[in-house]
């Protein structure tokens, strides 16, 4: 039962992960990105940790990814236009992912070989509390300077997007 | 019966499978389908009533099969899809809005939990992040407003679903903040465990979380997008928003989306704010005539629990009567100037009270 809605979401976020990279309508994209991060969602249900699939949905699917439809569509972006280039960074860019990806999946499974435990995703990990804690103790410097981050990246663009001189006198 | 029912199917399908089902078809066929039907009428009476006149009155004694009549109306007309649309992201948008209101209900506890092993909980499921997962299956049923507003290839359902995702995302924001603050105050996310918080602390959380409750329920009128903040759909400016192409029961369907929205939000204030399944001052023993001992107690929870929902229907309808709709920069200003800092303002507030306490 569990193998069979595994198998069902993971071919659906690989699906469509697909399309996210391969289809030409920006709008298409978006949208299977969302079918993507949902279909994660449900996988971070089946591992036991509805906290993180709950964060997924709400943090990506609800609010990052809408941006970006809202951002989308206010351009009218339609088709993709060639840019003229050969493709050939993203070429590269796509095989050091690859070679990347290829090198965590052989290392996991070259532990497994060689019979170096990995601690299991356990509810004393991915629950809210011992979540909370760990972030807040372990990982504060992290986080706090991963908020200090955004903080900045918030800054940066209410600068960017200041018009300088408008007549409401007011800058927003 | 059930006993037999319970012999022949084993415990696991039982509970596991035929409980929730049953609940589930409870829920949406006596529970929120008759009310939402019910709904719209009483908001066309209230509506006349506080405009000074009579509301629909002529299909059967006060009006009462009117809603039968606008339903089945809805059901035989033309369904038109029109010729440049997207297809299938016509069909899917409205279900987008639709299914996320009904799966909140999943967490909703219109009643205690079973008071002995076996009996019935008066909940479908009682998640640890119950309140979590209220606000992430909220966020979905913007991309139906979205996608509906996008597929029909129209201007102004294009201008009405860009408007619906800047509105949502800016009202996520504060109404989140609200939330934590409640949940700091309960210490869990449990729906459950949040109503018998307050029972335990003896006072609605509306009292301590006054500013909460107030940021959280605005928020909640715009993201149902109701009225003063029905932008999206505004039809001085847009001839409908983001339905302007649809018709019939796909236009119906967005409307019963709305609809399940303010059962969800007011349901969801009312388990947050105001103790939930209990009736008004449940430690005083002077007022236990209010748990109607004559009659079956998980009964009574849920007649309680419908009295405060209803009472929020009522506000929402009275806003309607009464204010006036934002302009669409006024809508911004409020929610990230004014909405955003209170929220900031009140869990920093939640959180030095409960640390003095």
């Amino acid at each position: 039962m569990e193998i069979v809605v595994f198998l069902l979401f993971a071919l659906l976020a690989l699906a469509s992960a697909v399309v996210v990279v391969s289809h030409r309508n920006p709008v298409y994209s978006v949208m299977s990105l969302v079918v993507t991060l949902l279909s994660l969602a449900a996988l971070f249900v089946l591992l036991g940790a509805p906290l993180l699939a709950a964060l997924q949905v709400l943090v990506y699917t609800g609010a990052i990814l809408v941006l970006f439809l809202f951002v989308i569509m206010l351009l009218n972006v339609g088709r993709e236009t060639p840019s003229g280039g050969t493709g050939r960074g993203q070429k590269i860019g796509a095989l050091v992912t690859a070679a990347a990806f290829g090198l965590v999946v052989i290392s996991l499974l070259w532990g497994r070989f060689v019979g170096i435990e990995m601690p299991a995703l356990t509810v004393e990990y991915v629950a809210l509390k011992p979540l909370a804690r760990t972030l807040l103790s372990k990982y504060l410097l992290v986080f706090e300077m991963a908020g200090l981050l955004l903080l900045a990246a918030v800054i940066a663009a209410t600068v960017l997007a200041r018009k300088v001189g408008k007549s409401r006198g007011e800058t927003v | 019966m059930m006993e037999s029912v319970l012999e022949l199917l084993g415990p696991e399908l039982y509970y596991g499978a035929l409980t929730p089902a049953l609940k589930i078809a409870v829920l949406l066929f006596v529970g929120i389908l008759p009310v939402i039907t019910y709904l719209v009428l009483a908001e066309r009476k209230i509506l006349g009533y506080i405009q000074v006149r009579l509301g629909p009155n002529r299909v059967g004694p006060w009006g009462l099969l009117q809603p039968i009549a606008d339903v089945m109306k809805l059901l035989v007309k033309e369904d038109v899809i029109p010729n440049r649309a997207i297809r299938w992201a016509f069909i899917l948008a409205p279900c987008l809005v639709v299914g996320p209101a009904f799966v909140i209900f999943a967490v909703i506890p219109v009643g205690p939990p079973a008071a002995e092993p076996g009996g019935l909980d008066l909940f479908i499921t009682d998640v640890n992040v119950g309140l979590l997962f209220i606000v992430a299956m909220a966020t979905i049923a913007v991309y139906g407003l979205i996608i509906g507003g996008w597929s029909s290839n129209s201007k102004f359902s294009l201008l009405g679903g860009l408007r619906s995702a800047a509105q949502m995302i800016s009202y996520e924001v504060p109404q989140g903040f609200a939330l934590v603050a409640a949940l700091l105050l309960a210490g869990s996310m449990s729906m459950v465990g949040i109503v018998e918080a307050q029972k335990a602390a003896g006072v609605w959380f509306v009292f301590p979380q006054f500013l909460g409750f107030f940021i959280y329920f605005v928020a909640g009128v715009a993201e149902s997008n109701r009225n003063p903040f029905d932008l999206p759909e505004a039809e001085s400016e847009l001839v409908a928003g983001y339905h302007t192409e649809y018709s019939g029961m796909r236009f119906a369907l967005f409307f019963l989306g709305e609809y399940a929205n303010m059962i969800v939000i007011s349901a969801v204030a009312v388990t947050l704010y105001f103790g939930g399944w209990y009736r008004p001052f449940p430690n005083v023993e002077a007022l236990s005539f209010l748990d109607f001992p004559f009659l079956p107690a998980g009964l009574v929870a849920v007649f309680w629990f419908a009295v405060k929902v209803f009472a929020f229907l009522f506000v929402y309808i009275w806003f309607r009567g009464t204010f006036p709709r934002y302009r669409f920069d006024q809508l911004m200003d409020l929610g990230w100037k004014w909405m955003i800092p209170l929220a900031l303002l009140n869990i920093f507030l939640t959180a030095l009270f409960k640390l003095v306490l």
